[in-house]
């Protein structure tokens, strides 16, 4: 098993990082808190908009993505402290470009979460730390493409440790 | 009364809505990074002191997820929005700490009506926000329909 710093990771690398169950009330919970306008969190007002029904928030999909990613990041550390393999600490973002709600997601939908790695460098301002830039999907269960974005994330360098 | 909604004819590049302000309960961070983005900088002050942040801090798909808010409470809800196809860029600046208010400012960037739906047209705008202290947390371009009026 390869680890999981920044020296491990390759443009090309792809992955499959889990599902996401969107529910009727988990759409109504995060649509009331953050993007409540008539038709995310009306039936009648969703039913005469484009969409026909309710849907998910923009960043609700977004937030789906950032589940699977972590439980798929914390599956894999389980299994390299498992194997008494090095760990490293897990680094934030500054931020992403190009998220894309391509169909909508309803009450009901999962959300199929992949991606793959562009490209991975060092940072100057922060020794032992480097970028790495992805490009994350997500298909709904019918197979269609209904979410997309290019995202980026701090990882450890092996140097670091 | 829909007449009273913002539509797409009433918006054009430069006009400047206000947003915020908007607290970030420790409460909420908490809750939203349990819910969405459970990383120990995100739920727990001591983990997150020893972190590469050094302080508790929000989620940005929470900061995000507040500018949304936001920008409901100064335009979308009192509009006749059809939605959004996505983010042209987020940049998460700074760290958001329990505490902070966030307030800002929603600038239109262009508009235009759509070519395979002439019902509505597209709004472009950036927007950044700001804590209580003045420093720029968040920026955002990105972009939302509305309904043309009459139609």
């Amino acid at each position: 098993m390869k680890g999981w710093f920044m020296e491990d990771f390759a443009p090309g690398e792809h992955w499959v990082i889990g599902s996401h169950h969107f529910t009727r009330e988990a759409l109504l919970s995060f649509n009331r808190r953050f993007d409540p306008v008539g038709f995310h969190i009306d039936d009648e007002a969703a039913a005469k908009s484009p969409y026909g029904r309710i849907t998910a928030a923009g960043l609700h999909v977004a937030c789906g993505w950032m589940v699977c990613y972590l439980n798929h990041a914390s599956a894999v550390r389980e299994e390299l402290a498992r194997r008494g393999m090095p760990l490293p600490e897990m680094g934030p973002s500054p931020g992403f470009r190009n998220m894309k709600w391509l169909k909508p997601v309803y009450a009901g939908d999962t959300v199929t979460y992949s991606g793959v790695v562009k490209s991975l460098r060092p940072m100057a301002s922060r020794p032992g730390w480097g970028l790495m830039f992805g490009l994350h999907q997500g298909h709904n269960q019918h197979g269609e493409l209904v979410f997309a974005y290019e995202g980026v994330v701090l990882v450890q360098a092996r140097s670091a440790i | 009364m829909t007449d009273n909604l913002l539509h797409f004819e009433d918006f054009h590049a430069g006009q400047i809505f206000a947003l915020g302000p908007y607290l970030m309960t420790e409460e909420a961070i908490i809750a939203f990074a349990r819910e969405f983005d459970f990383q120990p900088f995100h739920l727990d002050k001591d983990a997150a002191e020893k972190s590469v942040l050094g302080s508790l801090s929000a989620s940005g798909w929470h900061t995000a997820s507040a500018m949304t808010r936001m920008m409901c409470d100064a335009v979308y809800a009192r509009s006749d929005i059809l939605g959004s196809s996505g983010i042209k860029e987020m940049k998460w600046l700074k760290p958001v700490f329990p505490g902070d208010v966030l307030s800002g400012t929603m600038t239109i960037t262009g508009t235009r009506r759509s070519a395979s739906r002439p019902e509505m047209g597209i709004v472009t705008f950036d927007a950044e926000v700001a804590d209580q202290f003045g420093t720029v947390k968040a920026t955002t371009k990105s972009m939302a329909f509305f309904r043309v009026r009459g139609s």
